[in-house]
């Protein structure tokens, strides 16, 4: 499994990368390989301050449909624009190219609490 | 779990697993939309031993066969095969599948689903009052789908049988790629063409017959195919899955399949269904596409344009092949004309669909 170390990780199969307040999230390489080909990611949350844990959109598979939950508290201010017409990006780069939202967390501090690379590859076995 | 004897051919070849009907199976390889596209465009195999095959042997089995089916078997001759369902006694469905008549009068083949094989048995041995011989040989049948445009021309390289011009629904029985007493029937769950092979799973036939045909396609590019691209086709045709599109409480008629309900003979619930025939059916299977983005799934709840219940899906995806998504699923009769507008409860909204002809297009 090829988690880049320098993001962290839910046990939900998030990954965050963090700038300042600004977090960039996505969905881990186990977690796009377990759902499959993806034809649409859903968030309509853009704009509202949500708590950690909070379901902020969905992604669709051909086969089945999973929530996407919030890593950390804070805005969601951005949905990857390019996922609309190619949410196969998702699939082919989740690390790169198919990242979901960009948010600005309310406590920049919460992200390193998340899990390291090593701590999400002993969750995915 | 049980096993095919082509589990290990899958997990080799990198397959994602899961349990399906008790089977460990390949749900898929290098992912749906290009298995999807193998098999509509080219050729592709699918491992579909874990269904279920009972041979009925005598002179009274063409008689219980009618008796626990709603086609008319007494149509079928030496080497033809149809599409047929077992009703229960209330008009449902026990089980939809392939009645294989090897020798008229005498032989036939039931093809079954997985997950009803025990079910099915005991149906059937429940109706058998005169004593049919049956042997259940689904435990030793392989059974290897090979579907597709290219897919009988890279067979017809594995056999002097002539498997180019097999008419649909009908089958031969050979050696093929070297093993004896292979069935070939072209038949399918797809929509693509091809055929499905069946073999007594002895010595090394399973791996034999694989590696002979992935060898014969290899030029070609013939590809394995899981169960969710088995899933994507046949809902782009708009054929039936068990369990989900029909069940033991959907009657054949409302299912769409009152053509392979004959009411020339008798059979369970026959008056049920006839009646049903006669009076009109309250709900009908439809198939639709979404016009709001969406994907819409089993058990989503379909509206019409107030926001009033009017039916439930049954099956749905994003079609690999169209670029859109579309479902399957009984709305209240006055619902059922294409393009009629409904909707569709996706999560908490309520999203336009229409309903559509199948096969989509």
């Amino acid at each position: 499994m090829n988690n880049p170390e320098n993001l962290r990780y839910t046990k939900d199969h998030e990954w965050v990368s963090i700038q300042d307040k600004t977090a960039t999230i996505g969905i881990t390489d186990f977690a796009q390989r377990e759902l499959g080909d993806i034809v649409y990611v859903e968030v309509e949350t853009i704009g509202k301050s949500l708590a950690a844990g909070a379901v902020f959109g969905t992604v669709e598979a051909v086969k089945t449909v999973s929530d996407l939950f919030l890593p950390v508290s804070g805005t969601i201010t951005e949905l990857n624009p390019d996922l609309a017409n190619t949410p196969e990006l998702v699939n082919t780069d989740p690390y790169g190219r198919g990242w979901m939202i960009r948010m600005t967390v309310d406590n920049p501090a919460d992200v390193s609490n998340l899990l390291d690379a090593k701590g999400y590859e002993s969750v995915t076995g | 779990m049980k096993h095919t004897p082509f589990t290990q051919k899958h997990i080799s070849l990198g397959a994602k697993m899961v349990e399906f009907a008790g089977y460990n199976m390949p749900i898929s390889y290098s992912g749906i939309n290009e298995e999807h596209a193998a098999v509509r465009r080219n050729a592709g195999v699918f491992d579909v031993s874990h269904m279920g095959e009972f041979i009925l042997k005598g002179e009274n089995a063409l008689e219980l066969i009618q008796r626990v089916t709603s086609n008319d078997a007494s149509k079928l001759i030496a080497g033809h095969a149809q599409y047929s369902c077992l009703p229960n006694e209330k008009g449902g469905i026990v089980d939809d599948l392939l009645v294989y008549c090897i020798e008229e009068n005498k032989v036939y083949m039931l093809v079954v689903n997985a997950s009803n094989i025990e079910k099915d048995w005991n149906w059937i041995s429940r109706h058998n009052s005169k004593k049919v011989e049956m042997h259940n040989i689904s435990d030793k049948t392989c059974l290897l789908a090979v579907q597709g445009p290219n897919a009988t021309r890279i067979l017809q390289q594995l056999t002097d049988i002539d498997i180019l011009n097999l008419k649909y629904y009908t089958f031969v029985k050979g050696k093929f790629a070297g093993i004896d007493n292979v069935l070939i029937s072209a038949t399918g769950y797809t929509g693509a063409g091809g055929v499905e092979i069946y073999f007594e799973n002895a010595g090394d036939a399973a791996d034999k017959i694989w590696d002979a045909i992935f060898k014969a396609g290899e030029a070609e590019g013939i590809k394995p195919i899981g169960l969710a691209a088995r899933d994507t086709l046949r809902l782009e045709m708009g054929y039936c899955l068990y369990g989900n599109d029909i069940d033991d409480v959907t009657s054949p008629l409302e299912a769409g399949l009152g053509w392979i309900t004959k009411f020339n003979k008798e059979f369970t619930a026959r008056e049920i269904l006839e009646n049903q025939k006669k009076e009109g059916i309250q709900k009908k299977l439809v198939g639709f596409e979404m016009i709001d983005r969406g994907i819409p799934r089993h058990g989503y709840e379909i509206k019409d344009q107030m926001g009033a219940a009017i039916g439930v899906v049954t099956s749905g995806t994003q079609s690999p092949t169209l670029g859109k998504a579309i479902g399957m699923g009984y709305v209240r009769t006055a619902y059922a004309a294409i393009d009629t507008p409904i909707f569709i409860k996706v999560r908490d909204k309520l999203l336009q669909a229409k309903v559509a002809k199948i096969p989509f297009s």
